[in-house]
């Protein structure tokens, strides 16, 4: 049976142990679920931060995890799937983002978790703002990134 | 057509969204953003690194040689930072 994905985008927090039970409740058919949380550093290249600010595209954003989270259902074979992206203020130690992949087995579930993540910081339209004691200033980019993203790419 | 700017794109050029009616002649995405880049400072500032910007058309991203007829709504942002 081909599983259906969760996917939501808000402001509140999560609780990660709350989603898995959500997820695995009542069913006997799962054998593994990988959860990947993004949690907010409090430092970024040496500097300490105070909190990012997470903007998005609404409609696109739900968009671009659908279309990575109905790939990754098509490519495994997956029981679950739950990403859960926070916008707007977040400081140090509060989660950012949540993917959950359920499987009957494990290696299915580890990838697509990692296949995920990786999609998702290259092209889900998401960008973060952090503000430290020199002002705000936007996160640049990273080309390992894109590399992380490109290697799931099928040839 | 609608066009929508995110983070330091929207941050430069000092508005989140508007509507404009470029003229024919600008027919892709790439031509969009030099027609963009001359309507002023802000503008200019915003789209200064145009191999940087990237574009969503509909919802879907798309490269600068994407033709824009058709299109409801255009997005220009930096590279994406989530997750």
């Amino acid at each position: 049976m081909a599983a259906d994905a969760t996917i939501r985008i808000q402001q509140a927090d999560f609780d990660v142990g709350h989603e898995i039970a959500a997820l695995t409740k009542g069913r006997i058919d799962i054998g593994a679920v990988v959860s990947f949380s993004g949690i907010c550093r409090g430092s970024e290249n040496g500097e300490p931060i105070a909190a990012l600010t997470l903007e998005h595209y609404p409609g696109m954003a739900e968009a671009e995890i659908k279309r990575h989270a109905d790939e990754a259902i098509s490519r495994w074979p997956l029981s679950g799937l739950t990403v859960i992206h926070r916008v707007g203020r977040i400081v140090p130690g509060e989660n950012i983002v949540l993917v959950l992949a359920a499987s009957a087995h494990r290696q299915a579930a580890f990838e697509a978790a990692e296949f995920l993540m990786d999609y998702l910081k290259a092209n889900a339209p998401f960008w973060k703002r952090e503000e430290s004691t020199a002002g705000t200033s936007w996160i640049e980019a990273h080309d390992h990134d894109d590399a992380a993203a490109a290697r799931w790419t099928k040839s | 057509m609608k066009v929508k700017y995110f983070a330091w794109v929207r941050e430069r050029i000092g508005k989140a969204e508007e509507t404009i009616e470029p003229p024919a002649d600008v027919r892709t995405v790439g031509d969009l953003i030099g027609w963009l880049a001359r309507r002023g400072e802000t503008y200019a500032y915003a789209f200064e690194t145009p191999r940087v910007i990237r574009a969503a058309i509909d919802h879907t991203h798309v490269k600068s040689d994407a033709m824009i007829s058709g299109a409801r709504e255009i997005a220009f942002f930096p590279p994406m930072t989530g997750g």
